[in-house]
């Protein structure tokens, strides 16, 4: 709007909101991502800025969509194991067993104490191996780059231990539906107990290189705040959640794999804000640690696998070479896929980046109908546009790092 | 406790029929009453989170497209499942349930992506994961799984040199056995047999 050269003086208060509204009508946009360090992947961030200050966000998503949920249909219930690697690929593991508890829901599979011991050390490992990483990278955004050369050396440790239990150091497709793919190796627990040691060790270090530093403090604290409503409402899961003081954690509100029977911590937040999200993810590192050096304390004697999921395992090799029924068992489950019942179950596990969910319809015979994944990272990215309005463009990777997602999960 | 609240909530609203499930409450709700019925369900009854929100595709039942609410309480640590189903099979539609959950906000979007389902009063109804000019709803249980050759998302870059979106080859892809005959043939497992290279594809309008 052109701004007229005269100004009659009873008309001042108006023209000057005119032509306050004209230079606040001056914004400039600007692009992040796909392709930025701040964005962990493939996010991308239509931002509309009026001076300094983000004044509209838009999220780009779906770059590394995959279409899993159709792949999933189209295969069967032990095919789509490898698929769950790729959704938060800096925990496979955790991702694993929620779909494999999710799968033994709709089968009605009981799994043996040793194997829902196993399956813990591999949840807390997961949640291990992606906080250290969230902290890390986080503190980089941040601008404090020692501490990211800490945590990913002890990430290798945590690798090396993956490598060693499930033959691969990434995508490690470990779980069985009805178990897990082998016990664990002799010696392999010390080896994990001297982790945790080290990791500790880690974690204090950590510890004094930012909680009380002063420009970690200052860059962080009262930056992205969410408050309890606000998270209630966008369906934020995990750290996210705790941080902003609800207690909600599926371990203790819904216990699965025997969880009920370790002793540990929810910490929770208390103002919502990035700094509250990086103590809660620390103080989880720590809880985790406990949890592990309990199940390896308490590790029960056993088998790693449920007896009564003969419908889902193919027979023993020696059996199929020289018994006709078995042959023909290991046939209809290798090429139908495991037989299941019709029916609909939904099962979320506590991962580390919040709530992963696996709803399944199923129409029996071997191939899901419907499944669908609920993926904590979609949800916890949902609040972006409503959660950066308002702040500083230099606060974004900041408030991107304090949310700690993944867009393999988000994308699927 | 589910029973108590089963009971309770059939009792005091009449729309509502029970559904079967093999875990968590579930029931079925007519679209015209849905977003009255959270609302209560939240202020009422607890349920103070939208989880999930899942489209389905029944493929050629009577009613074609469902769509599931999971929803969540963190005060009585219980799930709801509510379902409900789109009266108009060619174009599915739903009221939004935004006002109540903004979770819903990107939900709904990947459902109107996916399945084409749309939602009545959505503030900003728009593809989430496929790109904005992309022509067909993946999930639908007609489209293939290797997907249909369409043009590229930059409509500038396509006009000049003619490059398109490939279908997945689905010869060697994930159900690799046999690189020879038809795949439908010589693989089993792969369940999609709508169009191999050699069948004509499939109309997904």
């Amino acid at each position: 709007m052109p701004i007229e050269s005269e100004i009659s003086i009873g008309d001042s208060a108006k023209k000057s909101v005119e032509f306050a509204s004209e230079i606040n009508g001056e914004r400039m946009e600007i692009n992040v991502g796909p392709s930025h360090p701040s964005t962990h992947g493939v996010l991308r961030l239509m931002v509309e800025l009026d001076g300094e200050v983000v004044t509209k966000c838009d999220p780009v998503i779906g770059y590394l969509h995959r279409g899993d949920e159709k792949i999933a249909e189209n295969m069967t219930y032990n095919q789509f194991i490898p698929y769950t690697d790729r959704l938060d690929y800096i925990a496979p593991l955790a991702n694993n067993v929620a779909y494999a508890i999710a799968v033994e829901k709709l089968a009605d599979i009981t799994i043996p104490p040793r194997c829902q011991a196993i399956r813990v050390i591999c949840c807390e490992l997961a949640r291990l191996s992606s906080h250290l990483l969230g902290v890390g990278v986080y503190a980089m955004d941040t601008g404090a780059l020692t501490v990211f050369m800490y945590t990913f050396t002890e990430r290798e440790r945590l690798y090396s231990l993956f490598e060693e239990l499930t033959g691969a150091r990434f995508t490690t497709s470990y779980t069985r539906i009805g178990g897990v793919a082998r016990d664990i190796p002799e010696g392999w627990l010390g080896k994990v107990k001297n982790t945790l040691n080290k990791i500790e060790a880690t974690l204090e270090e950590v510890d004094n290189l930012l909680t009380r530093n002063k420009i970690f403090y200052d860059r962080t604290v009262g930056i992205g705040v969410i408050s309890k409503e606000d998270a209630l409402s966008w369906g934020l899961t995990g750290p996210n959640l705790r941080a902003t003081g609800i207690d909600f954690d599926l371990r203790k509100d819904k216990p699965y794999c025997g969880y009920e029977q370790y002793d540990f911590d929810v910490p929770v937040g208390s103002t919502g804000d990035s700094y509250d999200r990086y103590l809660v993810r620390m103080e989880e590192l720590r809880q985790s640690i406990r949890i592990v050096n309990q199940a390896i304390d308490k590790m029960p004697d056993g088998l790693w696998y449920a007896e009564d999921a003969k419908k889902i395992f193919p027979p023993p090799k020696g059996k199929i070479l020289s018994s006709m029924e078995e042959l023909i068992q290991n046939f209809m489950i290798v090429t139908e896929g495991p037989q299941m019942q019709p029916g609909e179950v939904y099962f979320e596990a506590e991962n580390p980046k919040g709530s992963l969910g696996f709803f399944i319809v199923s129409k029996g015979g071997g191939v899901p109908y419907r499944l669908k994944i609920r993926a904590p990272s979609f949800c916890n990215l949902s609040i972006l546009s409503h959660l950066l309005k308002g702040c500083m463009v230099g606060d974004i990777p900041v408030i991107l790092g304090s949310l700690d997602f993944v867009l393999g999960e988000c994308d699927r | 406790m589910p029973d108590d609240l089963k009971v309770k909530l059939l009792e005091s609203y009449d729309f509502l029929s029970e559904r079967e499930s093999l875990d968590y409450l579930s029931l079925k709700c007519p679209p015209n009453d849905l977003v009255e019925f959270l609302t209560n369900l939240r202020d009422q009854y607890n349920f103070n989170m939208l989880i999930d929100v899942s489209g389905v595709d029944w493929n050629d039942e009577a009613v074609r497209f469902s769509v599931i609410y999971h929803l969540y309480s963190t005060i009585e640590h219980q799930y709801i499942r509510i379902t409900s189903d789109c009266l108009n099979n060619e174009m599915p539609e739903m009221p939004s349930v935004v006002k109540i959950w903004q979770a819903a906000d990107w939900h709904e979007r990947e459902n109107f992506d996916m399945f084409g389902i749309k939602f009545i009063d959505h503030p900003n109804l728009k593809r989430i994961l496929m790109w904005d000019d992309y022509p067909y709803y993946p999930l639908r249980k007609e489209f293939p799984l290797a997907g249909i050759e369409v043009d590229l998302p930059s409509s500038e870059i396509a006009e000049v040199t003619g490059a398109k979106v490939k279908s997945a080859p689905m010869m060697g892809g994930p159900f690799h056995s046999n690189p020879k005959g038809f795949m439908s043939d010589n693989e089993p497992r792969a369940r999609d047999q709508s169009w191999t290279e050699q069948r004509e594809k499939p109309n997904c309008n």
